[in-house]
């Protein structure tokens, strides 16, 4: 349904022009979630701004191309990307406490999303509004339509963002880390919402993350991001499983075991990211890298059908 | 909300109070500071001074001075000048109200309105030539001097070009009663009016622009934008709701200092006999009672205008409501 082939997202700076996002292509299905993983600044969110078109930085360079049902949204008009915005779309973003204009009261604000793309009036929107509030589980939903945001605790914000994404039925569902600043029993009443809703719209869900935790519970399939590309992808199951990449392993090893004897330290990842300015001209891991050789010199490509992994590794393995 | 207008009340008494007292003091306390002697005048006898004390009530103690002087000018209203004695204080002032009130309450509509414009479009075409074309307008409107400004104004449009069809409307310098001649009002006043609020269109203007540009940034604007609202729709409503707290807050300062006298420069420049105008009469020759009241009623107004702005922030802001 969404498809996206050698995105390319540079930004002009003093310095010079910087790659952020560099060859990135993948796929998301009919109702499917696709998790999204990788450290800050590893591309996963302003690659799917670019999706949103919400990339309005004039110095930005967008390449590539973004397919939504077959229509292509590199280059749209901007009044026809905005028709699709909110309608066909929908964005959650990570924090539930600044998402929402202060001054105006929930009700207020889902109806005017809803009046954007619909001809409806006021009180049939406001009505929308409710049956909304109530699929997200706000109590008394009635009642709560007249709240500000800043009456409302993270959780049942974030309820009500999530409500106001879904108010016109969009095709396709992008979250970006929505439960990362929520405590954590509700992060996993959000989880259940969002399958919920996944179930019932049948929308596809992009879940943006750095948690496995949270990949392991809703996604389908995952890919693993790392200075601007895609270095693994795969499945749920082929990703936490068998990763190929180092990175992805490594990923995996800093998470505390559930079972067994608790290991004195966490294991991390060397190093720090690279920087865009500077990106090593091979596999941008090979610093952090504790299997790097001499290949990794060379740029792997992502390589290796349905469970890829741009490492060299595999073949020689 | 009644504890709230209460407080305020008692706010307002007490800064009232405190004013008229620092005031009183400077006249009558500080070093040097003979009352009798500068109304006796220069080179005046001994005699003469005595006289002067007594018929003044300066022989009393300060707090029974302070004391009558309240009294005269809030219970009886029958403050009469030290200069000019005889001349009632009370009507004089409240004969200037209507003069101040009509120059400051036209030129802050003017101000409010373009200072908006300026500052939205700027905000909208942020960067364009528009957008620096504005700004720049705005940082000359804020660097001429009112005095200047009007002096112009009044040799061109009473002057250089008063015969030319692009002034001969203007009539000549001085107030003319809203009651008696509404035409002949605001015919005298459009130029005092566009002359006071240009300093401040800039001001508010380029407040406006920077706060608006701030709250472009704002995580709920980019959720506006995933909304698929148009641009124009997220500036109005998303952006510039926000962003008039600090609008406001200047407003209600602005607003009370011109009301309370500020507005003195535009009213001597344009010979309107205003209450800064009545004020600078009275600080020359040292007139206290005209001082007391005219600054009295200036913290009046100052308070009251602060006041309205608490008022507005709850209109503007539901966060205030419940704080």
């Amino acid at each position: 349904m969404l498809e996206v082939r050698d995105l390319r997202i540079s930004f002009r700076t003093e310095h010079g022009r910087v790659q952020a996002i560099d060859g990135v292509s993948f796929d998301v299905g009919e109702s499917e979630i696709l998790g999204v993983v990788g450290e800050s600044g590893s591309g996963k969110t302003i690659s799917l701004l670019a999706v949103m078109g919400l990339i309005n930085d004039p110095n930005a360079r967008i390449e590539g191309s973004i397919k939504l049902r077959g229509r292509e949204l590199v280059g749209l008009e901007p009044r026809e990307m905005r028709k699709l915005r909110g309608r066909e779309i929908a964005m959650i973003f990570q924090d539930p406490m600044t998402a929402m204009t202060p001054v105006y009261t929930i009700g207020w604000q889902i109806a005017e999303q809803i009046m954007a793309h619909e001809k409806i009036g006021k009180a049939a929107a406001l009505a929308r509004a409710v049956d909304l509030l109530a699929e997200v589980n706000i109590p008394n939903p009635r009642e709560a339509i007249h709240r500000f945001p800043h009456q409302l605790s993270g959780g049942m914000r974030q309820r009500a963002v999530i409500a106001m994404a879904l108010s016109c039925n969009p095709a396709l569902l992008i979250a970006d880390e929505p439960t990362t600043a929520l405590d954590v029993t509700v992060q996993a009443q959000i989880l259940d919402l969002i399958r919920k809703l996944r179930r019932d719209h049948k929308s596809a869900v992009v879940f943006i993350t750095h948690d496995m935790g949270v990949i392991a519970e809703m996604a389908d399939r995952v890919m693993v991001m790392y200075s601007g590309r895609i270095v693994e992808r795969g499945t749920k199951a082929e990703i936490l499983l068998e990763p190929r990449h180092p990175y992805t392993r490594a990923l995996l090893d800093s998470i505390p075991p559930l079972e067994g004897e608790k290991p004195k330290r966490l294991r991390s990842i060397p190093g720090s990211p690279p920087s865009l300015f500077d990106l090593p001209k091979g596999c941008s891991f090979a610093p952090r890298c504790p299997s790097r050789f001499e290949r990794c010199a060379e740029r792997p490509a992502l390589e290796g059908g349905k469970h890829a992994a741009a490492c060299f590794l595999k073949v020689a393995s | 909300m009644l504890l709230a207008l209460l407080r305020r009340f008692g706010q307002m008494i007490f800064v009232m109070f405190g004013i008229s007292v620092l005031v009183f003091l400077i006249f009558f306390v500080t070093p040097g500071a003979d009352p009798a002697a500068r109304i006796a005048g220069r080179n005046a006898s001994p005699e003469t001074l005595e006289a002067v004390r007594k018929s003044f009530g300066f022989d009393q103690p300060v707090w029974v001075q302070y004391l009558t002087m309240m009294k005269k000018l809030f219970v009886t209203q029958d403050l009469t000048s030290f200069v000019n004695r005889g001349w009632k204080v009370v009507p004089a002032v409240l004969d200037t109200i209507p003069v101040t009130l009509s120059l400051v309450i036209g030129a802050a509509i003017l101000w409010v309105v373009f200072g908006m414009l300026v500052g939205l479009i700027a905000a909208a075409t942020r960067g364009s030539w528009i957008d620096k074309l504005l700004m720049a307008l705005g940082l000359v409107g804020c660097a001429m001097p009112v005095y200047w400004l009007g002096e112009m104004m009044n040799l061109v449009s009473q002057s250089r070009y008063h015969d030319t069809w692009l002034f001969s409307w203007v009539p000549p310098l001085g107030y003319k009663n809203l009651s008696d001649d509404p035409r002949g009002w605001f015919l005298t006043l459009v130029i005092p009016w566009f002359t006071l609020a240009i300093l401040y269109i800039g001001l508010y203007g380029r407040v406006l622009r920077a706060n608006l540009i701030e709250a472009m940034q704002e995580d709920y604007i980019r959720t506006a934008r995933a909304k698929g609202l148009s641009e124009t729709r997220i500036l109005l409503r998303h952006a510039l709701r926000t962003s008039l707290i600090s609008f406001v807050t200047l407003f209600g300062l602005d607003f009370g200092a011109l009301v309370g006298g500020a507005a003195l420069l535009t009213e001597v420049v344009f010979g309107l006999q205003g209450v800064g105008k009545l004020t600078y009469d009275a600080l020359q020759n040292l007139d206290l009672p005209v001082i007391m009241t005219t600054v009295i009623y200036a913290s009046f107004f100052v308070v009251l205008a602060n006041a309205l702005v608490d008022v507005v922030y709850i209109l503007i802001d539901p966060r205030v409501r419940s704080a």
